[in-house]
């Protein structure tokens, strides 16, 4: 079952932009990724406003997988900042769970 | 197991913070390039590389040795790994740099210096006081270190007097044209790129190039940076014939090069798609960037000829002795 943390979303974006409320789950993102199908930042973005933190830590190696070439982001319909999304991800994993910087 | 992403980014912060780079290079590596040419210290306008032209060949070695590390027993180390660094640089013994390869990437640097000084641009260069731009430790978003950093390099820039500066690859020219302007309050420095400046100056060409390449579009200097026809107007003014794969423009497909520290049987996998979609449209590949260009040669391995744009522009623009 998907446990929700409430607060997970406040904590992403403490520190660094988090902005996907305009993503229209169309797919384009998925479809134009050079890595594949390992990488879904609508489903991924999905998890973070449904506050679904474990989900999203699951997915640890995909985040910091993603090329931040913006292949999606150029192509996305609904200009959802895909790249600053992955960056606010990285940044919150480094300061949540690596605790390489401050938090 | 893959390579554990908390101590390769705890390396990288530590480095960065202490040592001022990601990699460090030994002393005198980052300005070897510039030897003998006569270019003034710092100045208004000044040429700066980010070290990263500087910084492949050691990428290269660290990519290969991670390469074998991952899906290994060693990865369990790292941790060890990271300790003994903040110690002694561990990536100078991870990294020994094939001498002929940083010829090659030096002269890249000594080839933009050719062509700015023959589009008559004058300009001054920091030597051993330029430092890094960060680019790598921003991406994986390890902001605060990132940002202190920064401020460091500006601070450099601003105590000797700069005001304009001439960039030379995609990532530092994205760092100083688009992310330290949101970071850095009063940030006040003129950035553009050597092709830019070069693709303003509509230069004569004193040589015909005669030959057909195909163009390996950057993604940061496209899509960041809308910097797209100018590397395609120098090339053909110089006689060249640009030929361009499907994905090319602010389309163009990654060649990998951002995973090559954390996960490089991926990288590895990208720059072979693209490799091939390259090889398609001929057997000359063109770069704009030192990263695509290593990690691009890297999945070829020898099946193509890859060069930097540099080492065209040069044959096409300068009276090479």
């Amino acid at each position: 079952m998907l446990k929700a943390d409430v607060k997970f979303v406040e904590r992403v974006k403490k520190r660094a932009e988090f902005n996907a409320t305009a993503c229209i789950n169309c797919g384009s993102c998925t479809a134009l990724c050079p890595l594949g199908i390992d990488l879904h930042p609508r489903t991924l973005f999905r998890y973070v406003l449904l506050g679904a933190r474990e989900m999203v830590l699951e997915n640890t190696s995909n985040i910091f997988s993603c090329l931040l070439c913006k292949m999606c982001e150029d192509n996305c319909p609904a200009d959802v900042p895909i790249v600053e999304n992955i960056r606010a991800l990285r940044n919150y994993i480094n300061r949540d769970v690596f605790r390489l910087i401050r938090g | 197991m893959p390579l554990p992403i908390h101590d390769v980014l705890g390396i990288f912060s530590d480095n960065l913070r202490t040592r001022k780079c990601v990699v460090p290079l030994s002393l005198g590596k980052v300005d070897a390039w510039a030897k003998g040419l006569d270019i003034p210290f710092g100045g208004e306008t000044v040429l700066y590389t980010g070290q990263m032209y500087q910084l492949v060949p050691a990428i290269n070695s660290m990519s290969a040795m991670m390469a074998k590390f991952e899906n290994s027993w060693i990865t369990r180390f790292f941790g060890i790994g990271r300790v003994l660094n903040r110690i002694s640089n561990i990536s100078w013994f991870m990294s020994g740099v094939d001498g002929k390869e940083q010829a090659r990437y030096n002269s890249m640097l000594r080839n933009i210096a050719a062509l700015l000084k023959t589009a008559g641009v004058e300009f001054g260069y920091l030597y051993g006081k330029e430092l890094y731009s960060g680019a790598l430790v921003y991406d994986v978003g390890l902001d605060d270190v990132f940002s202190e950093h920064a401020k460091r390099v500006y601070r450099v820039f601003k105590e000797n007097g700069v005001k304009r500066v001439i960039t030379v690859d995609p990532h530092t020219t994205n760092m100083l044209k688009s992310v330290y302007p949101k970071i850095i309050d009063g940030y006040d420095l003129i950035t553009r790129s050597y092709l830019e400046i070069l693709a303003e100056k509509e230069m004569k060409c004193v040589k015909q190039l005669h030959l057909e390449l195909v163009a390996h579009d950057s993604c940061v200097y496209t899509r960041q940076e809308g910097i797209v026809d100018e590397p395609r107007r120098l090339l053909r003014a110089a006689g060249a014939v640009i030929h361009v794969p499907e994905l090319s423009g602010r389309l163009t497909h990654c060649c990998g090069g951002p995973l090559e520290s954390l996960f490089p049987g991926k990288a590895h996998e990208v720059a072979r798609k693209r490799v091939v979609q390259l090889a398609d449209c001929g057997k000359s590949i063109v770069t704009m960037c030192p990263i695509c260009m290593a990690n691009l040669r890297r999945a070829a391995n020898n099946t193509l000829e890859i060069k930097d744009i540099s080492e065209h522009l040069v044959n096409g623009y300068c009276e090479v002795d």
